[in-house]
């Protein structure tokens, strides 16, 4: 989160991202994935306390990277923000691109929800088209395993060409056969397995094949001349200033580059396909690719949204139940939270000022003067005495009950209910949660 | 007849099939990125009780979307 020592004063100066190694032969490791595909529980899982967090540099996204140690050998693993695509412009999305492409991770490890496969794999595939080094983590395979889904990993991990391992993160499950894989991606270089080619319309590919010998002649080795070529006929100029910054020099711009370029474009412009279209082809490529490989590897009951799911979710968010229902539990734990914590509050109020008069006796007894009593004793002690005696035992209770309520999966429910209302105040639903957190500590 | 109209007006329990999106910019990107390509089948799962945003299954996830962006969806209903 964003606020520590280590991302203020001096050390919020942008200079750059900083990777911590230990030792010249950790291997830098990317982290990621979807949003809440339990990312940061396999970065917890894996690094433990070693963990230094802060911000990217330049932008308001929490960046987290930590250490963990297997088979002998140091990682540092990156925690990447969760994004859906590498490609949209939110802030998120630039950095986890821009990490991937042009900071070299010796791996990237993609974490995804084994409930929902389909969208996770449209991340998969633009990380493999840009890395070949990639490692795909299939994750809530419990989850997936209530809901009546069966992930093959075997097989999805043929149709990817790269190495997939299953995991339950929240029991630890699955984290040593994940950096098993990473190891072997990292350090030996025969497992170099082939990874996946996405196939996309009959014009894009000729115009590709018309720009890839050029590219990968002068910058083959340093990045993906198939994924750069595409990113050049897209015209993305923010990116392109990136890559050239990233390869040292104006070498996208020489006749040699700019030549078939043009020629290309001029391709896809007989086909129908420019700026918008080129895109949208693109992305399909993407999606369809994705669809064909889940049919291969993934066995689900209820197309993911099971009949039962559908009438919880119907009674949680109907006209007549759903705000009820909402409020109700709310105003529960609200009235727990301060029910609860009243009698532990007594307890530590009368406990933390018993010993106040101690401190007052022991101060005394040094012969202190009064000022210094009154400062330490009367002024921070009995300050920091009250704070904790109110706060600490409604917070004790409060935030496991939303953590609760978090697991269930109740939480985007409430943020369903509430989006109009916070659309209003040009908020949106989410809002509802921190919400919820300021009011508890307002009472 | 012309069965082509914005997602909004889809009703609960109905599935309809993606034709054009006309939204554009970013949310273009990010709707497409979730799935919703031409051809992709979407079915209205759940209105919100104070009706917007709507619940659509979308490649087997369930996805709220507000109706300013689903009316930038158009579909084609049986």
């Amino acid at each position: 989160m964003g606020l520590t020592s280590g991302s203020t004063g001096r050390k919020a100066v942008d200079e750059g991202l900083v990777i911590h190694r230990e030792s010249p032969q950790d291997r830098v490791v990317a982290l990621a994935g979807n949003p809440n595909v339990g990312k940061s529980t396999v970065f917890n899982g894996l690094t433990g306390m070693n963990q230094h967090t802060g911000n990217w540099p330049g932008k308001t996204v929490a960046n987290a990277q930590g250490r963990c140690e297997h088979n002998g050998r140091g990682f540092v693993m990156v925690d990447i923000p969760g994004s859906y695509s590498l490609m949209a412009h939110s802030a998120e999305e630039e950095v986890a691109r821009d990490f991937i492409c042009f900071e070299d991770p010796d791996a990237v490890v993609v974490v995804c929800d084994a409930t929902c496969l389909e969208r996770n794999l449209n991340l998969v595939l633009q990380t493999i088209e840009i890395t070949p080094r990639t490692v795909v983590c299939v994750n809530l395979m419990d989850e997936a395993k209530k809901k009546k889904i069966h992930v093959d990993i075997g097989a999805l991990s043929k149709q990817l060409g790269v190495p997939v391992t299953g995991a339950a993160a929240r029991s630890g499950r699955g984290l040593d056969e994940l950096m098993d894989a990473v190891d072997a991606v990292t350090h030996d270089k025969a497992t170099q397995a082939d990874p996946v080619q996405i196939l996309y319309a009959p014009a894009i590919e000729q115009a590709v094949a018309l720009l890839e010998p050029p590219l990968r002649e002068c910058c083959g080795e340093k990045i993906s001349s198939r994924w750069l070529a595409l990113r050049l006929l897209e015209g993305e100029e923010e990116l392109i200033r990136s890559a050239q910054q990233y390869l040292g020099g104006p070498v996208l711009k020489t006749p040699a580059v700019q030549e078939p370029l043009s020629q290309a474009r001029e391709l896809l412009e007989q086909a129908g396909l420019t700026e918008q279209a080129l895109r949208d082809e693109i992305v399909s490529g993407l999606v369809r690719q994705a669809e064909r490989i889940c049919a291969h590897a993934v066995e689900s009951a209820d197309r993911g949204y099971s009949s039962r799911d559908r009438k919880i979710d119907r009674v949680l968010t109907s006209k007549a139940t759903g705000f009820p229902i909402m409020i109700a539990l709310l105003a529960f734990i609200f009235w727990l939270t301060i029910a609860g914590a009243n009698v532990p509050s007594q307890w530590l109020s009368s406990g933390l000022f018993w010993v106040e008069e101690r401190l007052a006796g022991f101060f005394g007894w040094m012969g202190a003067p009064a000022f210094v009593r009154d400062m330490l004793v009367h002024g921070a002690y009995r300050t920091l005495a009250w704070v904790v005696s109110v706060m600490l035992p409604p917070m004790a209770i409060f935030f496991p009950l939303f953590t609760l309520l978090e697991d269930l999966g109740y939480l985007p429910r409430v943020a369903f209910n509430l989006d109009r209302y916070f659309k209003k105040c040009s908020a949106c639903g989410k809002q509802s949660l921190t919400m919820c957190m300021g009011l508890i500590i307002l009472h | 007849m012309n069965d082509i109209q914005p997602l909004t007006n889809l009703q609960c329990g109905q599935t309809a099939r993606v034709e054009k999106l006309t939204l554009q910019g970013s949310m273009r990107r990010r709707l497409q990125d979730i799935g919703l390509i031409e051809g992709t089948q979407v079915e209205c799962v759940q209105k919100s009780p104070a009706g917007d945003p709507v619940a659509y299954l979308i490649r087997g996830a369930v996805i709220a979307l507000r109706a300013e962006d689903s009316a930038g969806v158009l579909v084609f209903c049986r």
